[in-house]
């Protein structure tokens, strides 16, 4: 009964049985993409095409500006109709290109690699770098950045990330469920390009058939063990999830390298995979269309650029007075303002939320200083003060409270009785002062 | 498609998009309802005037709230439970021969003044209802510390005035107490059930243990502050607490500590009122300091102080230092290597 964890935490009901049992099948492709070109952390690539062109499936649409960036490609054949500003789901503008899609499939040329396992880990490096892979897990840090550590801080510990704590999506689960052995040779040359010999794969206890899936899939892999964890938000967000599989804790605004670990999503994972064995870029990825506002939930295969409005038709419409549309899971999604923004390769789902589901936060009391955000907060803070002194412009002493150690997982705005909300005090207290 | 965008005005707000059902009201109103097993005894113990009291100090409580709000245009709470909970705490916390204006007053003391001029809930510094409670007993000493004797009321005679356990330990001695009960055993049990004199809601120990036991089961509480004001009573009671019998001298190591644990209010202080988040520390390191702080205050009072009981004292004064406790012992960041206190 001792499952690893963390310290604090909570426990949302987790609604995953909506779309739990619907398996990843490919949406149907839609008659154009909008892919914006900076769908990473770090600097946006670069137009790599003009109005007019052809592309094909795969095709380098933008090119890696920088050491922390990415490269973009084309999810679809056809022609670029359009550069130029989009809304993005979190609510920033960006360059986008506008592709129509001639549904031909026409791949760009891929380089097959059979003999993948004997790549070199410059080389695997050089492959997940071309497919411009990011982690999929929502942070989209650019994936050979995170595999060419500083020299001073030797990795020796791979960790997949399948803990898939965010409530209502299982885009993870069907995927560990569904290529358990793709997601293993992924971390397999994960692994091997950083000279690890040690990976661990965590999964929350709220899915034993996925631990069980890749347990069977990790049988014979040497140094790769599966471990179940408690079922507790957040206990995928990276340094938990060290801190569980590991004991180790990443110090205060620290990297996981700095305790000597890398931690990947198992759909990143994949998408190494498929890079290094068929060439392929990041130009696809399994997205949750979920909640109790969409008429058929389902675990989608989406193109890079396919925009939220037609994956809400391809769910069969909204129902019960949908009223939110989050993109991303509940606790760290933003909830969009329009339908027509792109997926992205951060996108782990779409959850439309019904009338009856919708908190509306404007209706907040004073804190009662009740502690129960203080018990919780996994980051070992105190949300009250936080929101406190925020609330009346105390910006400044907020950092005294370590505010920028905060990382938004919204746990005390959960917990919060006088449904105070804490995470939107701390981002703005955040805007108006420097970490 | 176009028909399904336009039709939909979408909600956006920050993160988290769901919430605990965890309320303001939820938590109030539970605390009101483990305090029911205590005020049932209470009655059963002191009679009707017992129930009387308790509704005038709730009502005068939740019109002084009510009053204060439509005065200053806050946004009524009333129904929140807090002022129901404050009028009935100090209902419990007065004798059940209290005059009618005792709990007028004192609800009005607690509610207007100390909850309502410091900004409201969540902003007051001290427990109203103690503070209310505080204010009649140096307003009404006389009336304050005239205790019925329990039953009295049930068996239809005059109610015969009698001192508190408490007040024969500090004026006469354990020699006293043990004539009055009987023997020991017959002390502690007729203690733990409450047939004793005192405050109307605070003399029965096993129904207000059924109440905390509620509470912490629902982790409305957290034995923190409860366990360390308990303790320390037991310990300082049991170290300082003893006199020889034969010359009444002062012994170390002899005193009793369950006769000091099931007395006076501090079962009633310990798990509904150094409880009250707004005005106890809110992290748990500083909990247990503010918990030790009111033990050691509370057995300061009753074995050297010039009342017999300490609970309510102790309590305030420990709520004074609450924001000094907050503002010192932090939480530990997680990753950090040292950290001073927890
Ligand atoms: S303060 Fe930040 S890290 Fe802590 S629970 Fe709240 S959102 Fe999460
Ligand atoms: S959970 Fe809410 S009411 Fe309780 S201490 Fe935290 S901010 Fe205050």
């Amino acid at each position: 009964m001792s499952l690893a964890t963390f310290k604090g935490g909570i426990h949302p009901p987790d609604r995953k049985e909506l779309s739990a049992g619907s398996k990843i099948t490919p949406a149907a492709p839609p008659d154009r993409v909008v892919i914006p070109l900076s769908q990473h952390t770090g600097a946006p690539a670069k137009a790599a095409v003009s109005i007019g062109d052809e592309v094909k499936k795969g095709q380098v649409i933008g090119a890696q500006e920088g050491f922390v960036s990415a490269a973009v490609h084309s999810s679809v054949s056809g022609k670029v109709v359009g550069i130029g500003d989009f809304p993005l789901a979190i609510g920033r503008m960006t360059t986008c290109v506008v592709i129509e899609n001639n549904r031909q499939e026409t791949w760009a040329e891929l380089k097959e690699d059979p003999d993948y396992m004997s790549l070199s880990p410059e080389a695997i490096k050089e492959k997940v770098k071309a497919a411009g892979i990011v982690g999929m897990g929502g942070a989209a840090f650019p994936t050979s950045v995170k595999l060419s550590p500083p020299k001073e801080k030797p990795i020796n510990t791979v960790i997949l990330n399948g803990a898939e704590c965010e409530p209502y999506l299982t885009s993870d689960y069907r995927m560990m469920l569904e290529r358990p052995d793709e997601i293993i040779e992924g971390l397999k040359l994960l692994m091997k390009s950083l000279g690890v010999s040690r990976g661990f794969i965590g999964i929350e206890n709220n899915k034993p058939d996925a631990v069980a899936k890749m347990k069977e899939a990790a049988k014979g892999a040497s140094g790769i063990e599966v471990f179940a964890l408690e079922v507790k938000y957040p206990q995928g967000a990276e340094k938990m999830l060290i801190k569980a599989l590991t004991g180790r804790e990443v110090p205060p605004r620290g990297l996981p390298m700095d305790v000597g670990v890398l931690v990947q999503n198992v759909g990143t994972a994949l998408a190494v995979y498929e890079a290094c064995r068929y060439g392929r870029p990041l130009i696809e990825r399994v997205v949750s269309v979920t909640g109790e506002g969409i008429k058929e939930p389902k675990n989608l295969m989406v193109k890079i650029g396919t925009l939220v409005s037609h994956l809400i038709d391809e769910c069969g419409g909204f129902k019960n007075g949908s009223s939110k549309v989050v993109s991303g899971g509940p606790m760290m999604g933003f909830a969009i303002y329009s339908l027509d923004v792109p997926v992205t390769k951060g996108t782990s789902g779409i959850l439309v939320m019904s009338e009856s589901e919708v908190v509306h936060a404007e209706d907040y009391e004073p804190c009662i200083r009740c502690g129960r955000c203080i018990d919780i907060c996994p980051m070992g803070l105190m949300p009250s003060m936080l929101s406190v002194l925020s609330e009346v412009g105390h910006y400044e002493e907020c950092k005294e409270y370590n505010l920028w150690d905060c990382f938004e997982c919204g746990s005390c705005a959960y917990v919060c009785p006088s449904k105070r909300p804490i995470v939107q005090f701390i981002r703005l207290a955040k805007s108006m002062t420097k970490p | 498609m176009e028909a399904v965008k336009k039709e939909h005005e979408l909600i956006v707000s920050v993160s988290p998009h769901v919430r605990s059902e965890e309320s303001v009201s939820r938590i109030m109103w539970t605390v009101n309802i483990s305090l029911l097993p205590a005020l049932i005894a209470g009655i059963y113990f002191f009679g009707p005037k017992a129930a009387y009291v308790t509704a005038i100090s709730i009502i005068s409580a939740v019109m002084s709230e009510w009053g204060v709000q439509k005065m200053t245009g806050r946004r009524s709470a009333i129904g929140d439970g807090s002022a129901v909970l404050t009028g009935l705490l100090l209902g419990m916390n007065l004798p059940a021969t209290a005059p009618f204006y005792i709990p007028i007053i004192g609800s009005l003391v607690a509610i207007a003044v100390t909850k309502q001029l410091f900004g409201g809930l969540g902003f007051n510094v001290f427990n109203p209802a103690l503070i209310g409670r505080a204010f009649v007993l140096i307003t009404w000493p006389r009336a304050m510390t005239t205790w019925m004797e329990p039953t009295a009321a049930f068996v239809g005679l005059d109610a015969k005035t009698t001192a508190t356990p408490l007040g024969l330990l500090k004026e006469e001695g354990l020699h006293k107490l043990l004539e009055v009960f009987g023997s020991k055993a017959s002390l502690y049990t007729e203690l733990f059930l409450g047939h004793r004199a005192g405050s109307l809601g605070e003399t029965s120990a096993i129904a207000l243990l059924i109440g905390a036991a509620f509470l912490l089961y629902k982790r409305y509480i957290t034995w923190h502050i409860p366990l360390t004001f308990l303790g320390t009573v037991a310990v300082v009671a049991w170290v300082f607490g003893g006199k020889t019998p034969e010359t009444g001298k002062f012994l170390l190591f002899a005193g009793d500590p369950i006769l000091h644990l099931l007395s006076g209010g501090l079962i009633l202080g310990a798990f509904f009122m150094a409880t009250d988040y707004v005005t106890v520390p809110s992290v748990r390191a500083g909990q247990i300091l503010f918990g030790v702080g009111c033990g050691l205050i509370t057995m300061l009072i009753r074995l050297k102080g010039g009342y017999p009981e300490g609970v309510m004292f102790a309590i305030l004064l420990m709520n004074c230092f609450t924001p000094i406790i907050d503002r010192n012992l932090k939480t530990k960041l997680f990753g950090k290597k040292k950290e001073k206190g927890k």
